[in-house]
């Protein structure tokens, strides 16, 4: 317990040293408040809290995940914590524990927008949204040799995850594939706000993709481990 | 303290370490000399418990290498060529990370800190630190929980000689104060300098072992004596009684400028036993 708070302490030391990922934690919850209290046009109510929360889901927690992992890789820092004792599992809660809080800090920002009725079942959804995202973001960055091939592969699956649920709203196409992705089910969830509008189905999706990422990081860790 | 006994260890088809046999008593600097590739990292790693081993027997603190605990870890010390530090941090913010994982009192890093010479740059980010630094700051990191033994893997690679010669006494120092240290270099000046024993690794064998001085004159093949007069002349005189006699005079009538005895130096020995260099030209 006490290496994995060392490695929160550590990681919440370098969040303002950090920029890239210190945007990634900051940008959503920023543009949603600012573009919630500033624009003023008829559009569905919540719509920019709606949207981006999903979005959010799909790339802080995942950029996060991946770059530090990547980075700690590269720069043989991961090696030295190893040999003074701490253990891999408890690099990995500690990181992702550290990213889920401020991935919540940063939903909390955007919940502020929200009826406060609405703001535990948010709060679930984006709690549970994060914990697969930070799953996928260590996946890749565990497998990755380095920071560059962690950007190839960290992109596209970012791309995917963050702009689907937004894109599926102006194409049915691309709404029929983007059903089977957790962050277009979050985005139909908090919608409705209620379990109900996801329907079976969406809760099924997210089982479905919390069960693949896991499968996933676990492949991952089995075959690379952290060296 | 350290006991290698028949150590194997191939990587795919490549044999890297085969039947490794040393012995490190406690307080003794041991070096492990070899060129790039002769496998000292390797069996760093392996003493360390970092790598497994294919065969032999690797013997740490009374227990084989594998089956070291975090308990065990904690008493060593090891600071590696490519072991990285947090640039974003200061330097005192890079060791606490690491009093963290230790247990150690933060009082301990500013001693550090000042052992290694980097007081003043206590709160310098890492990233603005010179190379010759970092390694320092690395050392700083090793010590900081007073581990008895010490893995220090060319901790002075690619250092100007005032950085080296910082380095050196800092390893000076933390044997008197007991600890074994086992260092890798291809540096022989540095070698002979700073190590009790020395073993000359070479393709993964070791091809001799022993105290410097002792393998220097165990290889000195020329038995001679070489001596530079004032008048710019040179001789060199082979050991027997008549030039003895002749040094002797020379001595006495004041016509030595140097007077040099013919024993190589680790890098000749190094490269009469395996016709290579120890440091990359």
């Amino acid at each position: 317990m006490k290496n994995i708070l060392t490695i929160i302490k550590k990681q919440i030391k370098d969040t303002v040293k950090n920029k890239p990922v210190l945007i990634q934690f900051l940008m959503f919850p920023v543009m949603t408040l600012v573009f919630e209290n500033a624009i003023d046009v008829d559009m569905p109510e919540l719509f920019f809290t709606k949207m981006f929360s999903s979005m959010y889901v799909g790339m802080a927690p995942l950029v996060a995940a991946a770059s530090i992992i990547s980075e700690e890789k590269e720069k043989n820092t991961l090696r030295v914590l190893m040999m003074a004792g701490v253990r891999p599992f408890e690099y990995l809660i500690g990181v992702s524990a550290y990213i889920w809080i401020l991935c919540m800090a940063g939903s909390a920002v955007m919940a502020t927008s929200l009826p406060s009725r609405d703001i535990p079942f948010f709060m679930a959804m984006m709690g549970a949204g994060c914990i697969i995202s930070i799953f996928i973001g260590a996946c890749i960055g565990i497998f990755a040799k380095n920071q560059m091939v962690t950007s190839s592969l960290m992109v596209p699956v970012m791309l995917i995850l963050s702009f689907s649920p937004m894109l599926a709203m102006f194409n049915d196409k691309i709404e029929k594939a983007a059903r089977f992705v957790f962050t277009q089910q979050i985005k139909v969830a908090v919608d409705g706000m209620s379990f109900e509008s996801a329907g079976r189905f969406g809760v099924g999706v997210l089982f479905a993709n919390a069960a693949l990422a896991l499968v996933l990081f676990f492949a991952a860790f089995r075959k690379k481990g952290l060296e | 303290m350290i006991r290698c006994k028949g150590v194997e260890k191939s990587f795919s088809d490549k044999k890297v370490l085969s039947g490794i046999d040393l012995e490190i008593n406690d307080g003794q600097i041991f070096g492990l000399l070899g060129p790039s590739g002769a496998g000292k990292t390797t069996l760093i790693k392996i003493i360390t418990g970092q790598l497994a081993y294919d065969g032999g027997s690797a013997v740490i603190m009374g227990k084989e290498a594998r089956d070291l605990t975090r308990q065990d870890g904690r008493n060593i010390g090891i600071m590696m060529d490519n072991f990285g530090v947090y640039d974003r941090f200061s330097c005192i913010d890079n060791l606490k990370v690491f009093a963290d994982i230790y247990g150690t009192p933060y009082e301990k890093i500013a001693e550090s800190l000042e052992l290694v010479g980097l007081k003043d740059a206590a709160k310098k980010s890492a990233s603005d630190l010179s190379k010759g630094m970092r390694a320092r700051l690395q050392l700083a990191r090793v010590f900081m929980h007073s581990p008895e033994i010490l893995f220090l893997d060319e901790p002075t690679s690619g250092l100007d000689p005032r950085s080296s010669k910082a380095i050196h006494r800092i390893i000076r120092d933390r044997k008197k104060e007991g600890c074994t240290i086992f260092l890798t270099t291809h540096n022989m000046e540095e070698a002979h300098e700073l190590c009790d024993t020395v073993a000359l690794l070479n393709e993964g064998r070791i091809v001799d072992i022993g105290a410097p001085d002792e393998l220097c004159r165990k290889y000195d093949r020329k038995k001679t004596i070489s001596v530079h007069l004032k008048t710019g002349e040179d001789m060199e005189l082979s050991y027997s009684e008549e030039n003895g006699a002749k040094i002797g005079e020379l001595i006495s009538s004041g016509n030595v400028e140097t007077i040099h005895s013919s024993e190589p130096n680790l890098e000749t020995v190094f490269l009469e036993l395996t016709g290579k260099k120890l440091e990359e030209e």
